[in-house]
């Protein structure tokens, strides 16, 4: 009976914060995402904000570049971390690793709003980078190197790093030592034994990673925002003027409801593809 | 290859360069923020024009300090307040879902745990519009039905709590579990056996035992609610956050200010982050 009774006590709160936080909203989005104005300006059931999202160019354009950027973003990421990690885990000698590591983990800690300016402040026009290169002659007038794709991308790694890099040590800790030797001894090139055995390894942190780093691109507005400028064209960004600038809340609605099935639908052929479920790749 | 293979000195040498390079990237933008929060000059880059620490300390009518710019302060207190109410729910709420799903058996558990990992799949600017419009349709259902008006149900500070909450527990549940899936459980039972009742025993034994991943997860909790934009962005009534009030001003043109507070947030959360890491290897050792 008192068995029970904990029971009771752990499982009301959760489900209060599920169902409520969680289950509700989300019901709620979707059937507002349903409905829109008519010609009376009475509100009634209607696909026509999905209408809109396929016959507006802008709009479903947005959202597949979006898309392929964040997976392009998630790619770099893991290329970009994977050789710091494994340096950090299996290269640099065990007294320095922990401090490689703490020295990694820091900055992550900063809001990624500090961060981005930092970079505002190095890349823009009258930037810091601007002033050396002319200082030194290579250019004669400043060069703009914000508010373009590619420095859009390189804030988005720059962003998501952290999400990568740490799964990426944890699983390559595991890793013993012992069979890369082994591998070594029988011949094998350093390609091959990345490919054939660190890689296969270390998969459940690379998904538990890359599906972090999705997520947090795609529904990224900042980032995009401040260093893409104007041309960033970021799915977020027409969500935000749906509901701030137009005040279209039904419309908004319709387009989170659609970034939200995109994120599920990535990760779900992800978490397919890698042979992974998502318990595993997150706890 | 690694420590215990010979590798070519070329191949090293690359390696390394690459290494530097990474950290070079990492810590570039952090540093010049800083070093330009002491520059004595209107705008936020180069040339160096002597050092000051007018963006701390001045109050004067075209150049205030942090410490005498009304708005940036009051939106760090709104900051802070959120980020205590915020890791205090988060780590109750979390706490009782590790201890649900670790100790506890019951139908549908599967389903349950795999949707308390939902929030962290769920982009946070959908978190925020799901939960502004469902408190927005529960608002007008109460007054229109009941002719109530709940004050926490429009943006303010309390539904962005409760925003911010709805995947930090997710994030304390999972630090949480971490260590209990470690805990030996027969010190329970022998204090069971002993005649100690189940809260005596949760309260005893099971919550010292959890202190450091609640520690932990407490002041991850703190800084996840304290630099939150996606989901604060849409919840957010008049009293802005810092990130939010940053933001607008980022946006709009920026001044030295905006490094001056850089720097303050920049050194004190590297020294929780270091804290936070020092106790956490401790635990380890």
């Amino acid at each position: 009976m008192a068995g029970r009774l904990t029971l009771y006590i752990f499982l009301a709160p959760v489900l209060l914060w599920l169902f409520l936080l969680i289950v509700l909203p989300h019901i709620d989005l979707f059937f507002i995402s349903l409905q829109a104005e008519n010609d009376m300006g009475d509100m009634v059931w209607s696909l026509s904000n999905y209408e809109a999202f396929f016959t507006e160019k802008i709009y479903w354009l947005t959202f597949l570049r979006t898309a392929v950027y964040a997976i392009l973003t998630t790619i770099l990421t893991f290329l970009i971390t994977f050789p710091i990690a494994f340096y950090i885990t299996k290269v640099v000698s065990l007294r320095v690793s922990g401090f490689f590591t703490i020295l990694l983990l820091v900055p992550f800690w900063v809001s990624e709003l500090v961060r981005i300016y930092g970079w505002m402040i190095l890349l823009r026009e009258s930037g810091v980078f601007n002033h050396y290169l002319m200082q030194l002659g290579l250019i004669d007038k400043p060069i703009e190197m914000l508010y373009n794709d590619i420095s859009m991308i390189m804030g988005l790694v720059y962003t998501s790093m952290l999400f990568m890099v740490v799964p990426l040590i944890s699983s390559l800790e595991g890793l013993d030592d012992g069979l890369i030797e082994a591998a070594y001894d029988l011949g094998a090139s350093k390609i091959v034994i990345i490919w054939k055995i660190v890689i296969p390894y270390i998969m459940p942190g690379i998904t538990s990673g890359s599906i972090v780093v999705f997520m947090l691109t795609l529904g990224n507005y900042l980032t995009p925002n401040l260093m893409g400028g104007k041309n960033s064209l970021w799915f977020t960004e027409q969500i935000y003027n749906q509901f701030i600038a137009s005040f279209n809340w039904n419309q908004g609605a319709a387009f989170g409801f659609l970034l939200l099935i995109l994120s599920t639908l990535i990760i779900w052929i992800g978490l397919k593809v890698t042979r992974q479920n998502l318990s595993r790749a997150l706890s | 290859m690694i420590r215990s293979l010979p590798t070519g000195r070329f191949y090293r040498f690359g390696y390394t360069a690459y290494v530097s390079l990474f950290y070079l990237f990492l810590f570039s933008p952090l540093v010049i923020t800083c070093i330009l929060a002491f520059n004595d000059s209107n705008f936020p880059g180069l040339p160096w024009e002597g050092f000051t620490l007018d963006w701390f300390f001045a109050d004067e009518e075209h150049r205030t300090g942090i410490f005498h710019d009304d708005r940036n302060l009051n939106a760090t207190w709104i900051s802070l307040q959120t980020a205590v109410a915020v890791a205090f729910l988060s780590l109750i709420i979390g706490t009782m879902a590790a201890f649900l799903f670790e100790q506890e058996q019951f139908r549908f558990k599967q389903a349950l745990f795999f949707l308390a990992l939902t929030p962290l799949v769920i982009p946070g600017v959908i978190l925020g519009i799901s939960l502004l419009l469902a408190s927005n349709s529960a608002g007008l259902f109460f007054e229109n039905n009941l002719g109530i008006d709940f004050e926490i149900l429009r943006p303010s500070f309390g539904l962005v709590v409760l925003g911010q909450m709805s995947f930090i527990s997710t994030f304390v549940m999972l630090v949480v579990s971490a260590r209990l899936k470690k805990f030996d459980t027969s010190l329970e039972d022998a204090a069971l056996n002993l005649g100690a009742t189940r809260p005596q025993v949760i309260r005893y034994i099971t919550i010292p035992y959890l202190k450091p991943a609640l520690i932990g997860a407490g002041s991850v909790a703190f800084l996840m609610s304290f630099e939150n934009f996606n989901t604060t962005l849409f919840l957010v009534g008049s009293d802005t956050t810092l990130p939010i009030s940053l933001y607008l001003q980022v946006r709009d043109g920026s001044t030295p200010l905006i490094n001056a507070i850089s720097f303050v947030l920049i050194i004190s959360t590297s020294v929780l982050a270091l804290v936070n890491l020092l106790v956490s290897q401790k635990k380890i050792d």
